[in-house]
């Protein structure tokens, strides 16, 4: 589950329904351009195709010119010689034989073309996801977007491995067999190509109309998706409150809807081929009657002969045109796949005007250097226009100036915030529930921006400093903890990659979850799954503080770290806690009095407004919310 | 396995049937049509009888118009069919997901449950529709033309007969080696919805720790997998349209062959070649069909079999035959409990656990992390089936209750709430679907989030988004106890659930169930003493078995621990606690 983080806010539901719509015909275009990375390969595969469609030209062309040309001659022969005949029949093999291998040698470089592409889309639209703001997690739903990546890309996948080539070889039959016609009779040819036109036209209102319910599939599955996901993890809630039969429901009516979208675009995908083909079959009557009546009565000079091949040409050109047909009907729902994942990659990824950079730095005569190894020492590098790098040394000191901040533009979340956190100074948040002291939080590491006013760190405007680097500098313990699939080392190792085993078991020692760890099954190497289900809450929160730990960053928030761990052990992760904060800035959010109570400064927030700052001591003497709060009973929140 | 998946045809059963049936008449529609098309050459154009023509292409159109209707129609009820058919199978499927216990779960994971019930079943739709077009096409036609050309030349006919098992075998082959591919490859899907899925989930530690990179590089490895499975998959599967182009062209040429032989020898006339090459051309393009028919069951084999897996779960927790209906009343009683998660003696993580709780009464439960707090409570609600003992509510072994009976009397406040998408209300009324406006407002009075529900804009009818995202932590425990008070329990579980709320909130909501909620039976786990010190009995867990059992005032004389805790907690505050 997501941590807590945006306070009373009115945006858009989650199940936003998107609107029934056609595809702009960027998103081909955009497909094309993913086709581009295998240019020389996509070239031999485009050759192959002509080559094996060559070969099926020839092959219905093959059949005539052995009746005319080496049967019909035999006949009547008292000896009849069939080694020509046989020759032209093993030619006709080679070039079989041609056909064969080229189209299995485009099946497999197709491959590696679709297989390819697949990936890179997958790839991007996972780098793309990364760099999406929170506000995206906030408003979509976690399903949907899972659908992206599994039911979107699949539907991709067919239409490039199977469309493609049968749409290539399809059209090369067109124009040999279109070529053929011409030389035999271009008034019945017209007939054809009008016929053909008429086809095209059919096919594109229907593939238009199964396209539009494509569409609408892909967004239901992904519905589905996310209506599923959502229930899965609420697990416990549906138990607990004998709210199957709900779920059930729930689940029928966008399973319903599925359905029908489904049924829909199948059912327009399905009639187009009959009546492809049965338009070509009118046509074959059609030009029997016509060409037959012009040839019986000897207009233009067709001759019956001409006809009767004629309309078995006609029969090989409309097959190939009702197969493309066919075709772009897995194309319209590859299209409608591809429309829903450039929709993810297309949105606005955090920005990020930031350049000034953390580097690592030594003191050299007084002055800071940069340096490439690690000393422990940390400088924000700030280049000037004229390539001049001036060093400031990483510190720990956050200010917020008159801070405003909503969520949503309209309700007010933080207004005309100011503080400041000297390095090494431990400031605390307190306040009822929804005062907004996430928020300020959340704004810290820029999570979301503000909206009026300032925050500084070290001086600089965090506004200026690269994302990356400002988030390596402040270490987060959040209220909800999320575990990832792995090791009870690799989770505490999120912290700080390159940090060693010993590193992180001393820093699970530091967090006082060491007793626990070593208990499990594998002790540290106990594969976590299913984000961490196996542990109890309070364990969890000593892995996410490990986390922290390990990262050794100089600023610290701890957003009710320690909310789920009993007392008993917070006493033993208090020392470790403690060892930790030493010298670091720390924003700690806590219910715990044994918390808050050594802090420099403890902000009482009420409705997003700082209403009381002061030491412990001072605040309770000023008898005000926080003394209220403070005697209500051992702890405040 | 195929009866156990055709039994979710259902209501469907009509179209399911119906389409094959339009589909054999369409197939005899589009037989006849070229016979009647060589005939029209025949007889029609080549002596220029016009009449014949004329006849003949009346015949076509009529001919052409029936088998655009009956390939319509069988169009359409294929696609109606098979929509219909995934949606009882998805239905199926998360039916019965609603029965699997957290242990059953836990074994298939959310992200391979939620593939299995959308990309599997799509699959298996797929399959599911090729089958009933092309299952009964292919062979309709592949008899038809066999007939047809075995009419006009049973010798020449022999061909076909020596080209099937070359064909078949060849099929065989490689749907067997690309079966087992693709099983894998759909394990990978479950991976890689893990991976998104947690991404999603857990974007803020991601985005914290700037992992983004580290994530990308855990993400493409397993995209890189699915890229070398599918691929080594399709490639096995590339082999299958030369293989079928090998078999047609040699028969074309055989028959090229031997029919103008015969030709010659005056057995066969052109025309007669001409036919039989395209009836030849029809045979194999059905087997073509078919093979593409077997290559997509080999796909939806893999993702059948995964289905099925899922449905034959045995859910661990289930009805009794006989169930209990009604529970008397809130008494508790724990007889020498054992639990292990692992079902294992052996490793139990509560054990000798001997409990009394009459009904009406208010519990504490105290302990370290880890202490086995949480379990010891979901066992009540019967979440997990205990390993030894026997857990009772009511006099009466919880096992031998109707569950929904069992769990709609005892309500439970989880450590990790989550509130779905939907309004407050939405999320209220799972407590008590029929709740009006009055109940909830007074649950919401009870659990002190009216005032802050009435601060929303559009109060009751506020929007939360999943997982309650757009409440505060504290906040979304005091709806989740609104929902739980609006069951109107028996029993009553707060599992650390106002660990978000101030300390003079909490007071309040515990004020409001000495005074409304008398004759519930309450057990609150806290980490503070002060949210359980005027509870009836506190019990002491440690390391998942009972330290002490007493009220504040007797713990607070003999408990070790508990005194630890207490003193722990109010020390610096003492002086200034009321």
């Amino acid at each position: 589950m997501p941590p807590k983080s945006m306070p009373m806010s009115g945006r858009r539901a989650a199940y936003a329904t998107a609107p029934a719509r056609r595809f702009s015909p960027v998103t081909a275009k955009r497909l094309f351009v993913y086709f581009g990375r295998y240019r020389l390969l996509f070239a031999v595969v485009v050759f192959c195709i002509l080559l094996s469609a060559l070969a099926a030209v020839a092959g219905s062309l093959f059949l005539q010119i052995l009746i005319d040309d080496y049967i019909t001659p035999l006949l009547g022969q008292a000896h009849p010689n069939f080694a020509p005949l046989l020759k032209a029949i093993l030619i006709m093999g080679g070039v079989y034989l041609i056909g064969i291998v080229s189209v299995f040698a485009y099946n497999r470089l197709m491959i590696i073309v679709s297989q390819g592409t697949l990936k890179h889309i997958r790839d991007d639209m996972f780098s793309l996801m990364q760099a999406l703001p929170l506000r995206y997690f906030d408003t979509h739903t976690f399903g949907d977007v899972m659908s992206r990546y599994t039911n979107d890309t699949d539907a991709l996948r067919q239409m490039i491995s199977q469309s493609l080539p049968n749409c290539i070889s399809s059209i090369v039959s067109i124009v040999a067999v279109f070529c053929a016609m011409l030389r035999l009779s271009w008034q019945l040819t017209i007939v054809v190509v009008a016929v053909a036109f008429l086809m095209i036209k059919v096919s594109g209102k229907i593939t238009g109309k199964s396209g539009e319910y494509f569409f609408r599939q892909q967004n239901s599955l992904g519905k589905v998706n996310g209506y599923i996901e959502e229930m899965i993890n609420g697990q416990r809630e549906i138990k607990a409150f004998c709210h199957e039969d709900e779920a059930k429901k729930g689940f029928d009516l966008v399973n319903e809807e599925l359905c029908q979208d489904g049924a829909k675009a199948h059912r327009y995908a399905n009639i187009l081929m009959p009546i492809m083909v049965n338009i070509g079959n009118l046509q074959y009557v059609l030009i029997a009657v016509v060409g037959g009546a012009l040839a019986i009565h000897g207009i233009s000079g067709l001759t019956l002969g001409v006809i009767a091949s004629f309309l078995q040409l006609s029969k090989s050109f409309t097959m190939p045109v009702s197969q493309v047909a066919q075709q772009m009907n897995s194309v319209v729902m590859a299209l409608a796949g591809a429309e829903r994942i450039f929709q993810l990659m297309d949105e606005k990824p955090e920005a990020d005007q930031g350049t000034v950079t953390l580097v690592n730095a030594c003191l050299e005569g007084g002055e800071l250097q940069e340096t490439p190894e690690h000393t422990g020492l940390w400088a924000w590098k700030q280049t000037d226009e004229n390539g001049v790098s001036r060093y400031r040394q990483l510190k720990g000191d956050v200010r917020l100036f008159n801070v405003d901040f909503s969520y949503d533009g309209k309700k007010t979340v933080l207004q005309d915030v100011s503080l400041f956190a000297k390095p090494g100074q431990k400031i605390a948040f307190v306040g009822a529930t929804g005062a907004g002291k996430t928020t300020i939080t959340n704004l810290i590491n820029r999570f979301y921006d503000v909206n009026q006013g300032q925050i500084t760190y070290d001086g600089i405007d965090i506004q200026h400093i690269r994302k990356s680097d400002l988030r390596h500098s402040l270490g987060v313990v959040l209220q909800d903890v999320n575990l990832f699939t792995g090791t009870v080392l690799d989770n505490i190792r999120y912290g700080r990659l390159d940090a060693s085993d010993k590193e992180c078991i001393a820093a699970a020692k530091t967090a006082g979850a060491d007793s626990f760890i070593t208990r499990l099954p594998q002790g540290y190497h106990t594969v976590l799954e299913g984000d961490g289900s196996g542990l109890s809450q309070g364990q969890r929160q000593l892995l996410s503080i490990a986390r922290a730990a390990v990262a050794d960053p100089p600023v610290l928030i701890l957003d009710e770290a320690t909310s789920s761990i009993d007392t008993r052990t917070e006493a033993i992760v208090q020392k470790g806690m403690d060892a930790l904060m030493q010298g670091r800035t720390v924003f700690v959010i806590a219910h715990r009095l044994s918390t808050v109570r050594n802090a420099q400064a403890i902000l009482v927030l009420e409705h997003g407004k700082i209403i009381e700052r002061g030491e412990h001591q001072e605040l309770l003497a000023q008898k005000g919310k926080y003394y209220q709060l403070y005697t209500g009973a051992f702890e405040l929140e | 396995m195929i009866k156990q998946l055709s039994a979710f045809i259902g209501e469907y059963k009509k179209d399911v049937l119906l389409s094959p049936t339009f589909v054999i008449l369409e197939v005899i529609m589009e037989v006849l049509i070229p016979y009647a098309m060589a005939y029209l050459i025949d007889f029609g154009i080549e002596p220029g009888d016009m009449n014949v023509i004329i006849k003949l292409g009346a015949c076509l159109v009529v001919a052409a118009l029936l088998s655009l209707l009956f390939g319509a129609l069988a169009g359409c009820y294929a696609a109606s069919g098979s929509a219909g058919y995934a949606k009882n199978l998805r239905k199926g499927l998360y039916y019965k997901i609603q029965d699997y216990s957290f242990y059953n779960i836990d074994k298939f994971s959310t992200g391979s449950l939620i593939t299995r019930l959308t990309t599997d079943i799509t699959n298996v739709q797929m399959a599911f529709m090729m089958i009933i077009r092309l299952g009964v096409r292919c062979p309709v036609m592949l008899v038809f033309a066999l007939i047809m050309s075995f009419s006009i030349s049973a010798r020449l006919s022999l061909i076909f007969l020596l080209i099937l098992p070359v064909l078949a075998g060849g099929l065989y082959l490689i749907i067997r080696k690309a079966h087992p591919i693709f099983e894998s490859v759909f394990r990978t899907y479950d991976k890689l919805n893990n991976v998104v899925q947690e991404n999603l989930r857990g974007i803020r530690v991601v985005k914290s720790f700037v992992r983004e990179d580290y994530e990308k590089e855990k993400f493409r490895s397993i995209s890189q997998r699915i890229y070398e499975q599918f691929s080594k998959a399709e490639k096995l599967l590339a082999f299958n349209g030369p293989l079928m182009q090998l078999c047609i062209y040699s028969a074309i040429l055989l028959i090229s062959w031997f029919g103008a032989v015969h030709i010659v020898a005056g057995n066969l006339t052109t025309g007669q070649l001409v036919s039989l090459i395209s009836y030849a051309m029809q045979v194999l393009m059905s087997l073509m069909m078919l093979s593409l028919v077997f290559v997509m069951i080999t796909i939806s084999q893999a993702s059948a079999e995964r289905i099925c897996e899922a449905l034959n779960e045995t859910p661990d927790i289930t009805n009794p035959a006989e169930p209990q209906y009604t529970v008397a009343n809130g008494d508790i009683d724990f007889e020498n409990v054992g639990f292990s998660y692992a079902k294992d003696a052996g490793k139990l993580c509560l054990s000798h656990i001997d409990l009394h709780i009459r009904s009406g009464q208010t519990v504490g439960v105290i302990g370290g992390t880890g202490s086995s707090k949480s379990t010891l409570v979901q066992l009540i609600p019967r979440f997990y089936d205990v390993t030894q003992g026997a857990v009772k509510v009511g006099g009466v072994d919880v096992r031998d209750y109707d569950l929904q009976a069992l769990r709609q009397q005892v309500a439970m406040v989880l450590q990790k709430n989550i509130l779905f998408s939907g309004t407050v209300k939405d999320n209220l009324r799972w407590g008590d679907a029929g709740a009006g406006e009055e109940e909830m407002k007074e649950a919401c009075v009870m659990a002190q989030a009216d005032g802050f529900v009435g601060e929303f804009p559009g109060g009751y009818d506020y929007q939360i988004e999943q997982g309650g995202n757009n409440v505060s932590g504290g906040q979304r425990q005091r709806l989740c106890i609104a929902r739980a008070l609006l069951k109107k329990p028996k029993i009553l579980i707060l599992d650390d659930s106002t660990s978000a709320v101030d300390t003079k909130t909490e007071a309040l909501i515990r004020q409001a169930f000495q005074s409304n909620l008398a004759g519930v039976t309450k057990i609150i786990i806290a980490q503070r003493v002060s949210s359980i010190m005027d509870a009836d009995q506190i019990i002491v867990l440690d390391h998942g078995e009972i330290n002490a059992i007493g009220n504040h005032q007797e713990l607070l004389a003999n408990n070790a621990i508990y005194q630890e805790v207490y003193y722990s907690q109010t020390k610096g505050g003492d002086d200034h606690a009321a």
